[in-house]
């Protein structure tokens, strides 16, 4: 209770409750629950086969939950149910963007044509759903010319304008990394799940991120979710972080806090078995603390 | 200056020598080869005992030809390939700078096919043009057609579709049943024919969306197939085998093309001749290419068009735009299967009769050729790969000539799937996307760049 009220002051704009997705015999998820706050940037870490990528897969529609409810509200104050929406309505309506851990280009089509087609509803709308558009009004005219100008204002962000012709598939891998974000970004989302963003990107491409990750963050007011290895952008941009072991939360907090949790540390570091009984006990005195002030 | 010559000479002696020696080898490796295959054959005599014919003579060809040939690729063609290659990467840094032709071709080639009737008949006179005309500019046009529509669905969506040609056939039979039973006019039934194709291209969209790739593929092919059996047996309507004839022909605002008094040739004072319905036809049907082409080229820039596309390169990725998959694969399963309806009603109204053996899988395979052949996405290489593959089988029914050259028991008609499996074997050697392997983008913010071929993908269905 205590930490509900400190954060009373922040909206949660994504709230999973309960999720569990089961495959087959395996508990992916087990009963995981966690709130991501309005204008934050929420990073959900974990040792590898965690489950973080299913939990994404569950937010964005790609999986539906064995059990469990995810809410998105929304800054107008309308609250989606994303596990029972169709994935691209969850883009479509809810407005929840996602990028891939191994990213998914349309690299046949030019750097801007990637962009443009992440705009297909909005232009789908103008154009009269194609009818107006083939008769050549200027409704279509008008909103592809905003559409393109949209476009050049994330290149922009992601210092892609050079390439803008040349084909997605022709650039480097942290510039497709960059593309791909500002490719979610062009959808309007208002809050953006980024799969590994940081994987394969030397140090400097690594800050050009952080950069533009922060900046879309203050420009556009969008939530961040992020899934992460890399703990230099997972402790530097993130505000919130929630790990992950085993398909169920294990700590939830700031960076700090989860930083110097024991629990987090015998999750990614092991522990050795005489310290093995040291570290429960740890926790168990942490819990009971924590009881207390509940 | 000398010394450069002097090295020239010697790599010259150098090459020849080698070639020489290697044409030596090659000799003696094709003696090894065919002393046994070719030099002796066992044969039985009349008397049933087996004896051996000694063939040198054809041993000593096969050898010469062997070494020849292997003297000549070394001496001549090698070196010439990888000069050829020298200039071409010297080349490279220069900018290429298109010649008109290749600048304007398409337009050229509207300009060409708008005055291809008169010059035609210029040449061969009214009653010499027919063949001209029908054979070669309609059946050319129809098959362009239909690979500009089928490359909606293929070349643009990336979804294989074998039984394109069942949309032709409801197209061909929307026209014949329609205007023979209710006597409906062809102008009317032209887009009726489009729309009701591009409904069956829903139905079959509806159930297949599910599926990618091979499963695809199969299933569309058994949808062709399910169309042409219920032509064939479902009698009462499509009277079976024995087809629709005496299909209505087409008029000119309500100007008959016959023999009447008030029909076309007496209202123009010409002499009457067949030739001037086919002259009508061939614009009509160049109309409605180019009516394809416009659609095609302006859906691209649409947000539709740009979602087909998308959808080729990855249908995942696309989910995660917002973009609705299922509506975007039926519209392009819709709008290719109307074009092929459109080019179905006019088949029948050229033909004056349809029957299910014009649609048999192998008009599906054929189409689908021309779409890969000219490059997929690309109007121009399909444009070109179907004056290709149509044009090229039937010109070889013109190749009187090659009688003499193979004797007068030649007919090269017998032949013509053979070139044409040949044809197709060297072009996706030599060009393995197609005519036009690379893609014009929709749009741009500083220059308009292909994109090469490398990049875009088949699409996985």
């Amino acid at each position: 209770m205590a930490r509900e009220t400190t954060t009373m002051t922040k909206d949660p704009i994504l709230k999973v409750e309960h999720l569990s997705m089961r495959f087959g015999g395996l508990m992916a998820i087990n009963d995981f629950s966690f709130e991501a706050y309005r204008g934050d940037i929420t990073a959900l870490i974990g040792p590898n086969g965690a489950g973080k990528t299913t939990v994404f897969n569950c937010i964005t529609g790609f999986y539906k939950p064995t059990m469990g409810m995810i809410t998105m509200k929304q800054k107008a104050g309308k609250e989606y149910l994303l596990e029972r929406l169709p994935d691209f309505e969850i883009t479509k309506h809810a407005k929840v963007a996602r990028t891939f851990q191994n990213i998914r280009m349309f690299s046949g089509l030019t750097v801007l044509e990637n962009l443009l087609v992440a705009q297909h509803n909005k232009l789908m709308q103008a154009s009269g759903y194609t009818f107006l558009g083939l008769l050549g009004f200027p409704a279509y005219r008008q909103a592809s010319r905003e559409a393109i100008d949209l476009a050049k204002h994330w290149l922009e962000k992601a210092s892609l304008i050079d390439r803008a012709d040349d084909p997605a598939g022709d650039l480097s891998y942290g510039a497709q990394r960059r593309l791909e974000i500002a490719r979610a970004m062009c959808t309007g989302p208002e809050l953006l799940c980024l799969d590994e963003p940081a994987a394969g990107l030397n140090p400097r491409e690594s800050l050009a991120l952080n950069e533009l990750l922060r900046g879309i963050r203050v420009d556009t007011g969008t939530s961040i979710l992020l899934i992460e290895h890399d703990m230099s952008v997972v402790m530097e941009i993130s505000d919130h972080v929630v790990v992950l072991e085993y398909g169920q939360k294990i700590s939830d907090g700031t960076p700090d806090f989860v930083k110097n949790d024991p629990k987090v540390i015998a999750a990614y570091l092991g522990v050795e078995d005489e310290e093995v009984e040291a570290v429960i006990e740890q926790i168990e005195e942490i819990e009971g603390g924590q009881g207390g002030t509940n | 200056m000398a010394n450069i010559a002097s090295t020239t000479a010697s790599a010259g002696t150098d090459v020849t020598a080698r070639a020489l020696r290697e044409a030596v080898f090659a000799g003696l490796i094709s003696l090894g080869l065919f002393v046994l295959f070719v030099g002796l054959k066992s044969d039985q005599n009349i008397r049933n005992e087996l004896i051996l014919n000694q063939r040198w003579g054809l041993l000593a060809i096969f050898v010469i030809v062997a070494a020849v040939g292997r003297f000549l690729m070394v001496a001549y063609v090698q070196p010439a390939l990888a000069r050829r290659k020298a200039a071409k990467a010297e080349a490279e840094d220069v900018a290429k700078e298109e010649g008109f032709v290749s600048r304007n071709f398409s337009k050229l080639a509207i300009a060409f096919l708008l005055v291809y009737p008169p010059i035609i008949v210029a040449v061969f006179g009214v009653q010499g043009s027919l063949k001209w005309v029908d054979n070669f500019g309609i059946q050319i046009l129809i098959y362009v057609m239909l690979a500009w529509g089928l490359n909606i669905v293929v070349g643009l969506a990336g979804l294989l579709d074998l039984g394109y040609v069942a949309f032709y056939a409801v197209g061909a039979y929307s026209y014949a049943l329609l205007s023979t039973y209710f006597g409906l006019s062809f102008w009317i039934l032209l887009p009726v024919a489009g729309i009701l194709a591009a409904f069956w291209g829903m139905i079959l969209g509806f159930p297949v969306l599910r599926l990618r790739g091979d499963y695809l593929a199969i299933v569309t092919l058994a949808f062709g197939e399910i169309i042409r059996l219920v032509l064939i047996n479902w009698t009462e309507v499509t009277k079976g085998t024995f087809g629709v004839s005496g299909i209505a022909k087409a008029t000119l605002f309500g100007i008959k093309f016959d023999a009447s008094k008030d029909g076309f040739a007496a209202l123009m004072g010409l002499p009457m001749s067949s030739a001037y319905y086919k002259i009508f036809l061939f614009y009509l049907i160049l109309a409605l290419c180019l009516l394809t082409a416009y659609v095609t080229i302006r859906l691209r820039r649409m947000p539709i068009g740009r979602a087909w596309e998308a959808l080729r390169e990855d249908e995942i990725a696309c989910r995660s735009l917002g973009i609705n998959t299922v509506t975007t694969k039926l519209t392009a399963f819709a709008t290719g299967a109307m074009f092929g309806g459109i080019a179905g009603s006019f088949f029948a109204v050229r033909q004056g009769f349809v029957s299910p053996e014009s649609f048999v899988f192998l008009e599906s395979a054929v189409i689908l050729a021309i779409v890969v052949l000219g490059g997929m996405g690309s109007l121009t290489g399909i444009a070109v790969a179907a004056v290709v593959m149509i044009g090229g089988t039937e010109i070889l029914r013109e190749l009187s000539f090659l009688k003499m050259v193979f004797g007068p028991d030649f007919t090269p008609e017998l032949y013509r799937m053979l070139i044409f499996g040949l044809a197709m074997v060297v072009v996706m050697v030599w060009k393995p996307r197609g005519f036009v392997g690379s893609r014009e983008p929709t749009a741009f913010l500083h220059e308009r760049k292909a994109v090469s071929g490398s990049f875009t993908k088949e699409g996985h269905g």
